[in-house]
Order: C-alpha cells, then sequence, then structure tokens
C-alpha cells in the first residue's frame, strides 16, 4: 500500500477512537521506584456485593521480590471487566509491600475476575487474578436468608458475632462455596432439600425443612445465591431442545 | 405568471427544458418525502430491534422468542402512576428468561423482582426519560428534561418511595433509613413521611445542662475541635471550628451550666483513688466491668487497636480523660440522676463497687487528648460570642443548653429531596450536574459548597452515604403523589408505658434499651411481649438474682442488676400477668407427668426424625449444638403450654426467629412438648429431693 493512501485510513481511526461512544480513561500513575517479581493477594478475595456497590473490605495485594520479601514503592495496576471501578486503579505500594484499593463491581450479577498486575526488573509483567462476586436482587435476597438461616452450619467459619455450629454437627452440611458437590444437584434437588429438609433427598434429618419459613420466592432466592458463590462455578444447563 | 429571465435561464442551464424541471423536481419531492421514513429507519429502536432480531436467529428457541417479539414502538401506560414509557422498545429480551446468559444492553434479561413491569413500567424504579425512543434522551437528562437513569447503586431507593417499611431486598436502603434518625440528621432537617408524620430521631444527644459538673472546659474545647480524635465512634459530626469559636462555645457552654443533684459518696470517691496504684484492686475492678456486662453496650479500644464491645453506649477508651471522678461515681451509681432521660440502667452497685468501677474507668485515660490545649480564663466577651456561636450552629438542635431556644427549622426541609430540580441545586465545582452526584457530595464534603454553610462534615464510609443517598432519593415527589392503595406504610411507632410501680422499675432499669415490649425498644435482645406466657414464675425469679445465659455462644449477656427480692417480685408479677398472649392458655397443658411411652416418643422425634441437636444442647455429654438456647433446663423454665405452641409454629409466636416451622401433628408436638418438660435440669431435682 502506498504512503498516501495509509493517511485517510489513519485519520479515520482516529476520528473513530475519539467520537466513540465510551470515553477512554486514562489513569495518570505514579512514577515507580521499585520493581518486584511477584504480586500476591493479602485480603479482600471471594467478597460478595449487591451490583453496582463498592465490596465490604477493600482488597489488598502485596509486591514481593524474588526472596518473598516485601517490595515498597512498586507500581501497581488493576484491571477488571466492564463496569468495574477501582479507587484508586493503580498506586505504589506502601511501606510493608501492600497496595489497597476500594473495588466496586459491576451491574451484571456474575463473578469477576479483576487483574492486579506489576512490572518486574526485567519489563515483564506479573500477574495475580482476583475474583469477586456481584450480588443481583434475587442472590442478594439469598445472601441475607443465608445469614439468617443457614450460615451457622453451612459456614465454617466463626465471626465474634456469629459461632459457627459446623464442628458440632456429626453429619457435615456442604459449604455453599463446595461447588463439586452442589452443582451436581438440580434447581429441583435443591429446592427439595430446603423445602423439606435432609430426609428428602434421603440425608440427614439435622437438616431441618424451611418450606413452611420461607415463601417459594424466597427458596428461589436462596438457589440463586447458593448458585452463585458455588466454587467452581456453576454453569445453567441451559434449555435443551429437542432435534428435529 | 412569467419568471424573471435570469431565473429562466438558470433553470434552462441546470435542467434544460420545462419537461425536465418538472422531472427533477418530482425527485427532490420524492427525496424530501422519504426524509421521515428514513430517518426513523436509522432511528435508535430500529436499530436496536433489529439487532435484537438478528440475536435470536441464531438461538435454539428463535422460533418461541419471534413470537413474543413485538416490532415497532411499544408502550407502558398506568395513567394512575403517571407512567408512559417506552423502554420496552428497546428492551425486547426484558421477560426471556432463555436470554439470562446475553448480557449486552439493551437485550438484557430483567432479574426476577417482586413487581411485573406490565404493573409498574420502568421509570418507577429507574427513573429516565420513558417516553424518549432515543438512547441519549432516555437514559440522560440533554434537553428540558430532568431525570437521568438512577446508577445500580441507587436503585433501591425506589423501593423506599411506596415501602416505608424495611424490605429483605433493600439493605442499602434499610442502613440509610436507620441512619438518618441515628446519625441525628432529622434533628435538624425535617423529613416527613408519606402520611405526614415527621421521621423521629433514635439517637440520645446528651444534654448539656450541667455539663461543668461532668467535664472540664479542655475537654470541650479539644472534643469540638475534633470529635473523632477522642472516639472513632463518634456520631457528633465535625463543625470544623476555627479555634477561638471552639474556645468560645466551650466557655459559653461551661458557664450557662447549673450544678446537678448529684450524690457524692467520700467511701465510693477514696475507692476509686485506690484503684489506680493497686494492682489486685484493679483486677477485681476488671472483672467487675467483664461480669456487670458493660461491653454488652461500651466498647473499648484492645491493644491491637479494634474496638471491642457494643455500640449503644458511648466508646471509653478514653473516659478517664473526659469526666470528673465525682461525676463519675455518681453515674455509675445512679445515672438518672445526671440524665433522667439516659439509656443506662440504673444498676444498684454498692458503694465499693461503685469506686471499684468509676476507678477503673478513670484510668482509661489518653495523655495526648488534652496536651496541646492551654486556654486563657474567661471573660464576658467570650462567653457573650460563644452565645451567639450556639446559636448560629443550631448546637441547640440537638443538645437541651440553659438558656436557648431549641431552632424550630434549622436546616432545609428533605421531604421532598428526591425529586429535587436540578437547577435549584447550586454545585461545587467538580460535581456532575445530577441530584444524586449533589446529595452524594453533600454528604461527603459539606463545606466545599460554600465556607459559610453551617453542615457539619462526617466521616462516613462509601456505603454508608451510599445508604443515606438512597434514602433520601426515596423522598420524591412521585413517593408523595402515589396512590394509597400502592404505598405500604411504615410499622407504627409504639408509644407503649409499662404502668404502675413495674412500670417505675423498668424505666429505672432501662430494660427498653435491650428488649422489645409491646412494639417499643432495642433488638439486642430477645422480644419480651409474650414473656408472661412463656416462662414460669420460679425460674424468672431465679433469673433476676443471677441471669445465667441461655445461648453458650452469645457474648452479649444479661447483666444483674443487683435488684432487691421485692423489686424482683413486683417485677415477676408483673411479666406473669401483663405480658401475656392471648393465643395461649398458659394451664392448657401440664408443667409435670406426661406418660413415659409419651416421653420416649418425643425424645425419638427429638433425636431421630426432626434432629434437634443439631441446634440444641440437652445431654451435655453428647449433644453439641449450639445455635439454639440450651435446653437442659427447660423443663423448669418454659410453660408447656409456650413448648407445644412454639413447636407448632415459632414464627407465629416471635416473627422472624431462626428455628424453622416443621408442621408437626398434634400428637407429635405433645410428644416432644412431654420430652422437653421432662428436662428439669439436674440442680433442680437435687434442690427437690433436699
Amino acid at each position: 500500500m502506498k504512503r498516501t493512501a495509509r493517511i485517510p485510513i489513519l485519520l479515520a481511526a482516529a476520528v473513530s477512537v475519539s467520537c466513540s461512544r465510551q470515553p477512554k480513561t486514562f489513569v495518570l500513575v505514579p512514577k515507580p521506584t521499585a520493581y518486584g517479581a511477584a504480586i500476591v493477594e493479602s485480603s479482600g478475595g471471594k467478597q460478595t456485593a449487591e451490583v453496582g456497590t463498592p465490596l465490604g473490605q477493600p482488597v489488598v495485594v502485596q509486591v514481593n521480590d524474588e526472596q518473598g520479601n516485601a517490595v515498597a514503592s512498586a507500581l501497581v495496576i488493576m484491571r477488571g471487566p466492564n463496569g468495574v471501578a477501582f479507587d484508586p486503579a493503580a498506586g505504589l505500594s506502601d511501606s510493608s509491600g501492600q497496595f489497597t484499593t476500594i473495588v466496586s463491581l459491576g451491574t451484571i450479577p456474575s463473578r469477576y475476575q479483576l487483574t492486579a498486575s506489576i512490572t518486574t526488573k526485567t519489563g515483564k509483567a506479573a500477574e495475580l487474578k482476583i475474583e469477586e462476586i456481584a450480588l443481583g436482587y434475587q442472590e442478594m435476597v439469598g445472601s441475607q436468608l443465608n445469614d439468617l438461616h443457614c450460615a451457622r452450619c453451612h459456614n465454617q467459619e466463626s465471626t465474634p458475632e456469629r459461632v459457627s455450629n459446623y464442628d458440632n454437627l456429626e453429619v457435615k452440611p456442604h459449604p455453599f462455596t463446595e461447588g463439586d458437590t452442589l452443582n451436581k444437584m438440580s434447581e429441583a434437588d435443591l429446592t427439595a432439600i430446603i423445602s423439606h429438609g435432609g430426609p428428602a433427598l434421603n440425608k440427614s434429618p439435622l437438616m431441618p425443612p424451611y418450606g413452611y419459613t420461607l415463601s417459594k420466592s424466597e427458596i428461589r432466592a436462596l438457589v440463586a445465591y447458593i448458585r452463585i458463590v458455588s466454587d467452581p462455578p456453576y454453569g445453567a444447563p441451559g434449555i435443551v431442545y429437542a432435534q428435529k | 405568471m412569467r419568471l424573471p429571465d435570469s431565473l429562466v435561464k438558470l433553470r434552462q442551464k441546470f435542467f434544460g427544458d420545462t419537461v425536465r424541471t418538472f422531472g427533477w423536481m418530482s425527485l427532490v419531492l420524492v427525496v424530501l418525502l422519504a426524509i421521515a421514513p428514513t430517518k426513523d429507519y436509522f432511528a435508535d429502536w430500529h436499530r436496536y430491534q433489529r439487532g435484537y432480531e438478528r440475536l435470536i436467529s441464531k438461538r435454539s428457541d428463535a422460533v418461541t422468542l419471534r413470537r413474543h417479539f413485538e416490532p415497532g414502538i411499544q408502550q407502558i401506560w398506568l395513567p394512575e402512576l403517571g407512567v408512559v414509557d417506552r423502554c420496552t422498545t428497546c428492551h425486547s429480551a426484558l421477560k426471556e428468561a432463555t436470554l439470562m446468559d446475553i448480557t449486552a444492553q439493551p437485550y438484557r434479561h430483567h432479574p426476577d423482582v417482586p413487581h411485573k413491569v406490565e404493573e409498574f413500567g420502568c421509570s418507577m424504579c429507574h427513573r429516565g426519560q420513558g417516553a424518549a425512543t432515543s438512547v441519549e434522551e432516555a437514559h440522560k437528562s440533554t434537553l428540558a428534561w430532568e431525570e437521568p437513569i438512577l446508577p445500580a447503586k441507587y436503585l433501591e431507593s425506589s423501593c423506599g418511595q411506596c415501602h416505608q417499611q424495611d424490605l429483605k431486598g433493600t439493605p442499602q436502603l434499610n442502613l440509610g433509613r436507620k441512619m438518618l434518625a441515628q446519625y441525628g440528621c432529622v434533628h435538624c432537617h425535617t423529613i416527613k413521611r408519606l402520611d405526614g408524620t415527621p421521621l423521629a430521631a433514635t439517637d440520645d444527644p446528651p444534654p448539656l445542662l450541667h455539663i461543668a459538673d461532668k467535664t472540664t472546659r479542655e475537654w470541650i474545647y479539644a472534643w469540638l475541635k475534633d470529635p473523632q480524635a477522642y472516639s472513632s465512634t463518634a456520631t457528633m459530626p465535625n463543625f470544623k471550628l476555627k479555634d477561638e469559636e471552639a474556645r468560645d462555645i466551650s466557655t459559653f457552654l461551661i458557664a450557662s451550666s447549673t450544678p446537678a443533684s448529684l450524690k457524692i459518696m467520700p467511701a465510693s470517691l477514696d475507692q476509686s483513688k485506690k484503684v489506680k496504684d493497686d494492682a489486685a484492686l484493679q483486677t477485681k475492678a476488671a472483672s467487675l466491668y467483664g461480669e456487670s456486662f458493660c461491653a454488652s453496650c461500651h466498647a473499648v479500644q484492645n491493644a491491637a487497636g479494634n474496638l471491642v464491645g457494643g455500640n449503644l453506649g458511648p466508646e471509653l477508651t478514653k473516659v478517664g480523660s473526659k469526666v470528673k471522678p465525682v461525676w463519675l461515681q455518681a453515674w455509675v451509681r445512679n445515672p438518672h440522676d445526671y440524665d433522667p432521660a439516659t439509656g443506662m440502667p440504673h444498676y444498684r452497685f454498692s458503694d465499693r463497687e461503685v469506686g471499684l468501677l468509676s476507678g477503673f474507668l478513670m484510668g482509661k485515660t489518653d495523655s495526648d487528648l488534652l496536651a496541646n490545649v492551654h486556654l486563657d480564663p474567661a471573660t464576658p466577651e467570650q462567653i457573650e460570642h460563644g452565645k451567639r456561636l450556639v446559636n448560629e450552629y443550631g448546637c441547640a438542635s440537638c443538645h437541651v443548653i440553659n438558656g436557648i431556644k431549641r431552632p424550630e427549622t434549622f436546616a432545609p426541609e428533605l421531604t421532598k429531596i428526591g425529586s429535587k430540580p436540578v437547577n435549584q441545586l447550586a454545585f461545587a465545582p467538580d460535581v456532575p450536574h445530577t441530584l444524586y452526584d449533589f446529595i452524594e457530595a453533600k454528604i461527603r464534603q459539606p463545606r466545599a459548597f460554600g465556607p459559610s454553610l453551617k453542615m457539619p462534615q462526617y466521616n462516613f464510609t462509601t456505603a454508608q452515604v451510599n445508604g443515606l443517598v438512597n434514602a433520601l432519593l426515596s423522598h420524591s415527589e412521585r413517593a408523595l403523589t402515589m396512590p394509597a392503595t400502592k404505598t405500604v406504610p411504615a410499622p407504627a411507632v409504639s408509644h407503649y408505658e409499662p404502668a404502675g410501680k413495674a412500670g417505675q422499675l423498668i424505666k429505672d432499669l432501662n430494660c427498653f434499651s435491650c428488649h422489645t415490649m409491646n412494639g417499643r425498644g432495642g433488638d439486642m435482645a430477645p422480644d419480651l411481649t409474650w414473656e408472661g406466657s412463656s416462662v414460669q414464675r420460679d425460674w424468672l425469679v431465679q433469673f433476676f438474682r443471677n441471669p445465667n445465659t441461655l445461648r453458650p455462644a452469645l457474648i452479649r449477656r444479661m447483666p444483674k442488676f443487683n435488684l432487691t427480692d421485692a423489686e424482683i417480685d413486683t417485677l415477676t408479677d408483673y411479666i406473669m400477668t401483663v405480658y401475656q398472649s392471648p393465643k395461649i392458655d398458659r394451664d392448657s397443658m401440664p408443667l409435670a407427668g406426661y406418660a413415659p411411652g409419651q416421653v420416649e416418643l418425643g425424645k425419638q422425634l427429638y433425636y431421630s426424625k426432626y434432629g434437634c441437636q443439631a441446634c440444641h444442647i440437652i445431654d451435655t455429654k453428647q449433644d453439641k449444638g449450639y445455635i439454639g438456647p440450651t435446653l437442659t433446663h427447660v423443663g423448669s423454665r418454659l410453660t408447656a403450654a409456650w413448648v407445644y405452641n412454639w413447636l407448632k409454629d415459632p414464627q407465629a409466636l416471635r416473627p422472624g426467629t431462626q428455628e424453622p416451622k416443621r408442621n408437626l401433628s398434634d400428637d407429635e408436638a405433645r410428644a416432644l412438648t412431654g420430652f422437653l418438660m421432662s428436662q428439669k435440669g439436674r440442680e433442680t431435682q437435687e434442690a427437690k429431693k433436699r
């Protein structure tokens, strides 16, 4: 192609970029004075929050060198899918090698994979993937029902306000994150065991029935919550139609 | 009529003869006529509808989807609600559950919410211009239209327009509404509900009538300059006062203070002074602080910097730098002497205990707090200036102050803030011109809107700000004009007052701070509205003497108030007679004497069929569950009629309780009741033998 022919193409490209509907945001990044070799998560992964709202805890990542020691003043850049907002989106690690950012998830209820990246001394990029979960209306109602009725037994973690009952049970309940087991159960199975208790699926009577306590829509919300927090993620079977 | 020659020449030059001119002109006319349909064809909505048809054509259920799809402009018209929404013109897939995987707008499936789009439309919840048919006009406010579409984080505000009560699906709105009452917003701003009643504050700003008895001018100065420096959880906002303003206000407050009638016990004061230098006394004092469950309401910062304790009362980490020893010993003895309206209970501590506790608390100091506060002696000018400032800043909106009248309308009313036109708002620089951005900025940085504004600076987290914006947006013009059939009123505010001698005791002990009775009170402890139907008298007497916890996993406990036997009798009699549920006949079932067969059946149901041991403990050796209360003594604690009715339907007796309903048959419930009533506890059985 002739050199002159390229000019209109370049022009068109420039115009289309500058006129595109979504303005590109450029993040002003500070100048790093040190470079790390690896980036690890300190806290803030696997949180849930209502769509469009900030996560309860900030996401904290740490920059380390080859020996695993913390590196201060290294540049960390956060990226995420459309709709995810970071405050701040980039910055230098502090004196203990940590970089803290508040994350607001997008408006689609699903999992969001965030990437925290640093540049190493050799100019290569080191990345860390962090997963967060945005809850839609149903999943959020489900998460509140989970807090009230389920979490005491199905969540092994204890907090000062909510001591887990998991260790006290002879037959251990499945944590809702246990996708390997729960993903195999159909919506109907989950609805049955929530409504009618463990014996409905020949399981332990220690799981009581909630069909007389929760409404049908509440149980649907609970199932939606269980599906969205499961790990590995739950893939809906979709609709299967008869072949022609 | 003949055209001028120049025009004729022009015509001939361009078109040639008359016939050709006619032909060309016709063509121009056709083109002109085609403009409207062409514009229509290239309209946003047409483009999106074609896109939707392309999208569904590739899917396995294309035939069904195409049958659902209606081309052309769609409209939802609800005259009663003032809704004219054409959003479904482009958002064609709102109701297509099989398109769940499509995340690109405008083809997203609407999540399952309790309302149907045909009944409420779209703009009711999302705002925006429902009647517009172009993307820009529908979602932003480019012309004279005012309402931009709400971002996802503020959607809950729309639920609050009709729903005046708390909903499960709106945690942000619930938080925001609670905060409006809790952080004193409604002390200055009037916010009326749909029924015209103003929102009432739930915080309890201390009266400053006798402030000089309680604390020093220096502490007031430091507090006014930065309340959060004293306690990070303080709800008092920062008024960003200049040094001399804080100096003069503190001078005025001390000068206007009148003496309170505090009981001064020298014995307690002496004891209190000894605690500081005596390790043994300190240990005793610390355990008394623990046994009295002060931490259920008050937080103290631990060595790691975390706050440990409840938030009903103020944080006590630096209380020794704040209060005067004489005041503290009087307060610990009976807080009502200083502030009759306080929520703190009147513990019946002995003089020695008062000394121990106040000495222990006086030891909680922070030497840095007042290190740099040096105030000149007060002058009449300072007092005069301080009084003027107190009026200017509206201090009396929250606090009762001698000589200052409470201002009636200190700050703008916010009843219609959720629909305030943008052109009536004065924006600070860098704040986007939308109502919700305005409200958010105003809460975050009120003084950025002008240095002379009086709204103080709060320290809210992002989640708290979002909650408040949601709560404020819900107070809209639309909410006020909503037909009454569509709105759900808030639960009525209860002004229940227990009567007589027991009523006075309940007030003195401030039971309402933690317990709810007849719709009034706190939620830290169980609702006692039906307590008389629920428990046996002997147990209640014992419990008042020595309140043991029923729930092993709970940190917060009922404190021991050191009541006299006569006081316990009064309270017990009142509870047993007044707090009775009409649904339960206490004498319908016996407390003991169930047939062994029935008890055995109940035991089997308990352990095998219903797995109650998952949450409750009966046999301390093998049962471990501790979600529900321990049932080892349940037979000597609860009445059989209550147990039976509870088993049949727990939520009917205490709405929102965790225990699920089981749909037991009458026989099963009776057998389980028999088994539970046979659990009298070892101590009681031994006591009977003796």
